[in-house]
């Protein structure tokens, strides 16, 4: 699972640059598909980030973010070498995780 | 206590520890925020009773979002202490967009994509010191993204 999810961490001067991308269909619940049925919701609702274990970021989510999500965020006293892991979990329960090491850009 | 007892007490340890994790989370997610079909019920939902409009939250977005299903934007707070940003759409179906929460030297700036169903405010709440604060940026959708 871990190859439909990206993730790259680059420090540049004192601040790490946290860049990941989620494959999830982020289904509203209300959208009908070819067929016209309507499609269950189908949503990540939780994303985690940590730092060397440590909990950096936490977001709670509705249907309003965009299919395949995107997200950036900022570390500060992150360094080379340390440990960015980011974990998101949907409303069906399914989750997936990734981690990667800070690299000095 | 036999035996059996402390067997089938175990047991109903060991389900309800398997079923922890997922509940825990499901029981973290704000339903009432995130179900609510409008900015006030949403903040209401995630506490906010008054949110003071603020300079110094840059909410970054397109003046004209050509496909509402995929809309850049970012989000940075200056305000000293900011704990948590939260992001809401005045038009769409549900307001409550996204809730972040910052910690442990993570800066106050999110980049993200989100759907806008149509032309609205976009409004970006901010947590600090036990006090709310907010900025709002008017942006024209082309094309509805929130089938």
């Amino acid at each position: 699972m871990a190859d439909s999810m990206k993730i790259r961490a680059s420090l540049k001067g004192e601040v790490t640059e946290v860049k990941v991308l989620m494959i999830h269909p982020m289904e509203t619940g209300r959208r009908k598909n070819d067929f016209g049925d309507v499609e269950p919701a189908h949503f990540i609702q939780l994303v985690t980030a940590t730092l060397n274990g440590k909990p950096v970021l936490e977001a709670q989510w509705g249907t309003g973010i965009s299919k395949n999500p995107y997200l950036t965020f900022r570390l500060k006293g992150a360094k080379a070498g340390d440990k960015v892991a980011v974990n998101w979990v949907d409303n069906k329960g399914e989750s997936n995780a990734i981690d990667t090491a800070v690299i000095a850009a | 206590m036999n035996r059996r007892a402390l067997l089938k007490s175990a047991a109903a340890l060991a389900g309800l520890l398997a079923l922890a994790p997922f509940n825990a989370l499901a029981a973290l997610w704000n339903k009432p925020a995130f179900d609510s079909q409008n900015v006030d019920g949403a903040l209401k939902g995630l506490g906010v009773m008054q949110a003071e409009p603020s300079r110094d939250i840059v909410l970054i977005a397109p003046d004209m979002a050509e496909n509402g299903a995929i809309v850049q934007i970012e989000v940075e707070s200056h305000i000293p202490g900011t704990e948590a940003i939260a992001v809401l759409a005045e038009k769409n179906p549900t307001a409550l967009i996204a809730n972040f929460v910052f910690s442990n030297g993570a800066e106050p700036y999110v980049i993200t994509r989100i759907k806008l169903a149509e032309t609205g405010e976009l409004k970006a709440v901010v947590k600090a010191g036990g006090k709310y604060y907010s900025v709002s940026k008017k942006v024209e959708v082309a094309l509805g993204g929130c089938g």
